[in-house]
């Protein structure tokens, strides 16, 4: 079964992390998974960088460039995980944007993901019309889930269609924003957590962008199978010893 | 119609809207409402009405005598420069701000790189009360620093675009990220015939008022609405395929894209896109643009700043994918020069994108008596001090 399936199934309130591959520099990209693993993280998603990233507020954009000027890119990035499943139980999700993909073409994307144990993509601009009809044989032939995202204005009927879509969890996002803004949990986000909720959806659901602490970490658990942390991690893993970086930051949510 | 948008918001292999999630209402609202707004009579009637009494249209049709004993055909120059503002952007935001209001939206934003589209966006902002952010590259900024002073007196705020090469591509970013954060009260007024599907074809639409009224005036002044060529700059393409609009299915009419080579093609700055790119997705279509083999977006060069894009506009990917289209280009340096023998033979100082398509004439080979029309989108005022710097005027 693929390991995202079986985390839903065992766990609730699980906790996923975003970083961006080869930040803070190029070699970090396992060190921190591995990190991550051992101090409680359930998911994780690794950014594979874009020069472009315009779904992304300032910090994942400065993490994605300098990731780039070190010499990232997606041929690198499978070359490091292939050290990926030597100690790395937990889901992973590959997340970036479409013309990387395009360009080292998709349906070898897709096998390559399946090599080195990757268990889904995030690729926010692929539109579903094209996934449906192009690649989602690719996705499935290699037992890849690809996971959407929704927001507050996106249609209910729409919901289900991507609910149809996507084997995974459908990815929440907490109000229409580029990442790195604060959840704040208003009236409106409570009616529009509350509204997919009681949709009934075939697959779990994840929030993310503006989940910071363990405070907006519960608030977004009440609501959703999990939440997704990322911008505030990436800031915390900046400067200093990796596995001290990320041990401080876990404790935080494991506390 | 075989050059124009299907259903699905293709140009044959080209088009489509690949944007995030969070764009997707924004975009969706405008896909279902845009033809129905731009069909209707009364819209059109306004359309046309601040055409002609605001913008100055229609814009003259200008047989250029020097020119055309120059080269030894018959160049006429269509006038976009003599429209209010300075150039062909103020025939699409004319077309957007209207279409927004239809919308209900209070808000506008907008990217620019030569400054041309933020004072076109900034000034129907200030004629139909709306508030306008403007996002520019900081190297734009400087480089075209009477527009940013026109935008500020017009009521707009400017917002530096600090990231990547900070020029016209990371002012697009900027302004879609702004677009994610404000999607409900705010229209994108994107410039180019470039972004997500209906993006491209609505701003086609728009420009294309240039070709045809061409069509009427070459006919008058020739006897014939079949021109031999139809040469236009090309950065993201709009005031390209606003001119090859109404040709585009006279398979007879030769329609040359000029786009700009920079220091050289082989330079390593250069814009010249149909030489140096592939095929992938920039800014929400997919099209051709300048890539790196991992799909990373290279950074464009040229001295205009509205030529400065990595990429071209979907249905120009199509022309130049089906051959209906000839891409060429132009240097820095032969820009140049266009430009100041426009201005010595003619009496007309024009833009340095503008002055990309003049250049071409020189490699052009004519029998005699040919008819060439070229789109003379924009006037030189803005670029002043290049011209003074490179000329030591």
């Amino acid at each position: 079964m693929n390991r995202i399936k079986q985390l839903f199934l065992e766990k609730k309130n699980i906790l996923s992390i975003y970083y961006t591959a080869g930040y803070p520099n190029t070699d970090d990209t396992i060190k921190i998974a591995e990190a991550l693993e051992k101090s409680g993280a359930d998911m994780l998603e690794i950014g594979f960088p874009y020069s472009d990233p315009v779904a992304d507020g300032p910090v994942i954009q400065a993490s994605s460039k300098q990731s780039l000027d070190q010499g990232m890119t997606l041929n690198l990035l499978f070359e490091q995980l292939k050290e990926l499943r030597k100690n790395i139980r937990i889901p992973v999700l590959l997340m970036g944007y479409v013309n990387p993909v395009l360009q080292f073409g998709v349906e070898n994307f897709c096998k390559a993901c399946a090599e080195v144990g990757v268990d889904g993509c995030i690729v926010p601009d692929l539109p579903m019309v094209e996934y449906e009809e192009f690649y989602k044989g690719y996705f499935e032939e290699h037992n890849l889930s690809n996971v959407f995202l929704i927001t507050p204005q996106t249609a209910d009927e729409r919901i289900h269609k991507i609910d149809g879509l996507t084997n995974g969890f459908i990815y929440l996002l907490s109000s229409s924003a580029t990442t790195g803004k604060s959840l704040e949990v208003g009236n409106t986000t409570e009616t529009y957590f509350g509204r997919i909720k009681n949709m009934n959806l075939k697959n779990p659901t994840m929030i993310g962008f503006g989940i910071s602490d363990k405070q907006t970490f519960d608030k977004a658990c009440v609501y959703a199978n999990g939440a997704i942390i990322g911008t505030a991690f990436v800031k915390a893993i900046e400067n200093g010893n990796i596995e001290e970086s990320v041990s401080d930051f876990m404790k935080k949510f494991k506390s | 119609m075989k050059y124009k948008v299907n259903e699905k918001g293709y140009y044959g292999d080209f088009g489509g809207a690949y944007i995030p999630e969070m764009l997707y209402p924004n975009v969706e609202e405008l896909r279902q409402n845009y033809l129905k707004i731009i069909d209707d009579a009364d819209f059109q009637k306004e359309f046309h009405q601040l055409m002609k009494d605001y913008v100055g249209r229609p814009s003259p049709l200008y047989l250029a005598k020097r020119l055309s004993e120059r080269y030894g055909a018959n160049i006429f120059l269509k006038r976009e420069d003599l429209n209010h503002t300075g150039a062909h952007k103020i025939n699409n935001t004319i077309g957007q701000i209207l279409l927004a209001e239809k919308l209900g939206k209070k808000r506008i934003i907008a990217e620019t790189g030569a400054g041309q589209h933020g004072v076109a966006t900034a000034t129907v902002c200030a004629l139909r009360n709306l508030e306008c952010v403007i996002y520019m590259g900081e190297v734009d900024i400087e480089r075209q620093a009477p527009n940013v002073a026109r935008m500020k007196m017009l009521g707009a705020k400017v917002v530096p675009a600090s990231s990547g090469s900070k020029t016209l591509k990371d002012a697009t970013n900027e302004a879609m990220r702004d677009w994610i954060n404000n999607p409900v009260d705010t229209h994108y007024i994107i410039g180019s015939v470039v972004g997500p599907h209906p993006y491209p074809d609505m701003v086609a639409i728009f420009q294309s008022i240039i070709s045809d009224e061409t069509k009427k005036q070459l006919l008058e002044q020739t006897g014939s609405d079949q021109p031999d060529y139809v040469l236009a700059c090309v950065g993201g393409g709009s005031n390209a395929m606003g001119m090859f609009y109404h040709f585009m299915d006279d398979e007879n009419v030769k329609l040359i894209a000029v786009e700009a080579a920079g220091k050289g093609v082989s330079s390593g700055f250069s814009a010249a896109t149909t030489f140096l790119g592939k095929e992938g997705v920039l800014h929400g279509s997919r099209s051709i643009l300048m890539q790196t083999p991992d799909g990373q977006v290279v950074e464009p060069h040229s001295v205009s700043a509205g030529l400065d894009y990595p990429g071209i506009g979907p249905q120009h990917a199509h022309l130049f994918k089906t051959g209906r289209g000839q891409y060429v280009s132009i240097t820095d340096e032969e820009s140049l020069d266009a430009g100041l023998l426009l201005t010595q033979l003619e009496g007309i100082i024009p833009a340095i994108e503008t002055a990309h398509a003049i250049a071409y004439l020189e490699k052009m080979e004519f029998k005699g008596g040919e008819n060439v029309v070229i789109c003379l989108s924009g006037r030189g005022d803005k670029d002043l001090d290049t011209y003074i710097k490179h000329f030591n005027l």
